[in-house]
C-alpha cells in the first residue's frame, strides 16, 4: 500500500514493496484468519441492530412492530441466518484462538484439522438453531 | 510517589504503553461471552418477540434482564476492542485514525448505555 502521507514513512512513495496479499495462494490458515475479522465486524453490526431493536421496544413500540414484521420477511430471515452463521464461525474460531493463546495446536496438521472442525461446525450449529427456531 | 525506577515502570508496556491490557481484556471478554452468547441464543428461541407486551413479560424475570444487560455490555466491550484493532491496522493516517478510534469508543459506549436503559425500562414497565 503506497501512502504518500503515511505516519511512519513520509519518503517511501517510489520504493519497491514486498510481495503483498494478492500474490499468495489462499490457504485455510489465511482465509480463516481474515474471516474471523470480517465476521467480527459483521457481528458488531448485529449487536448495534440488537440494541436498536431493544431501544425501539422500550421507547417506540410502533418501530418495534415494524422491525419484527421485516424480520419475518425472507430477507430478514436471511440476514438473521447470516448473523447466526457469523456468530458460530466467530465462536468456534475464537476457541481456536484461545487454544493458541494457551500455546497449543500450532502444528500445521493440527491447525488444518481445527480449521476443518470450524468449517464443519459452523453450518451444523447454525442449522440446529434454525431447525429449533422454525420447526421446534 | 513510587520508588520504582523508570525502566521498571516501562518494562513490558511496549509501544502502545498499556502492555498486554488490550490483548488480555479481549480474551477475558471472549471467555465471558461464550456462556452469555449461548444463553442468549437459546433464550432467543423462547422469547416471544411478536409484540412489546410479550417481550415485557419475558423481561420481567430479573435473571433474564440481568444476563441480557451483562451480555450487551460485555459484547460492546469486546466489539470495541476488536474494531479498535481493525482501525489501528487499516487506517494509516494519524489524524483520521484517531478520529476513527474515538468514534469507535463513543459508538460502543452509546450502544451499551442504550441497551442497559432499554432493558431497564422493559424490565420495570
Amino acid at each position: 500500500m503506497v501512502e504518500s502521507k503515511s505516519v511512519t514513512s513520509p519518503n517511501t512513495k517510489n520504493r519497491p514493496l514486498s510481495p503483498h496479499l494478492t500474490i499468495y495462494k489462499p490457504q485455510i490458515t489465511s482465509v480463516l484468519s481474515i474471516s474471523h475479522r470480517i465476521t467480527g465486524m459483521f457481528l458488531a453490526c448485529g449487536l448495534a441492530f440488537l440494541v436498536l431493536t431493544l431501544w425501539f421496544a422500550a421507547y417506540s413500540p410502533s418501530c418495534y412492530t415494524t422491525i419484527v414484521e421485516y424480520a419475518g420477511t425472507w430477507w430478514g430471515i436471511g440476514l438473521l441466518m447470516a448473523w447466526t452463521l457469523a456468530f458460530f464461525y466467530h465462536f468456534l474460531n475464537g476457541m481456536r484462538h484461545l487454544f493458541w493463546d494457551a500455546g497449543h495446536g500450532f502444528e500445521l496438521d493440527v491447525v488444518t484439522r481445527s480449521g476443518g472442525i470450524v468449517l464443519v461446525g459452523t453450518p451444523v450449529l447454525t442449522f440446529l438453531v434454525w431447525y429449533m427456531l422454525l420447526l421446534g | 510517589m513510587s520508588i520504582r525506577t523508570s525502566l521498571a515502570k516501562v518494562r513490558g508496556l511496549g509501544s502502545a504503553k498499556d502492555g498486554t491490557h488490550h490483548w488480555w481484556m479481549q480474551r477475558v471478554t471472549a471467555i465471558a461471552l461464550m456462556p452469555l452468547f449461548i444463553w442468549a441464543v437459546f433464550a432467543l428461541l423462547n422469547v416471544p418477540l411478536s409484540d412489546v407486551p410479550a417481550l415485557n413479560a419475558w423481561m420481567k424475570g430479573p435473571v433474564k434482564a440481568l444476563l441480557l444487560g451483562i451480555f450487551i455490555c460485555v459484547a460492546c466491550y469486546h466489539g470495541k476492542l476488536g474494531m479498535q484493532v481493525v482501525i489501528e491496522d487499516y487506517v494509516h493516517r494519524c489524524f483520521r485514525k484517531h478520529v476513527f478510534l474515538m468514534i469507535n469508543a463513543f459508538v460502543f459506549t452509546l450502544l451499551a448505555g442504550m441497551g442497559v436503559l432499554a432493558i431497564l425500562k422493559l424490565h420495570l414497565m
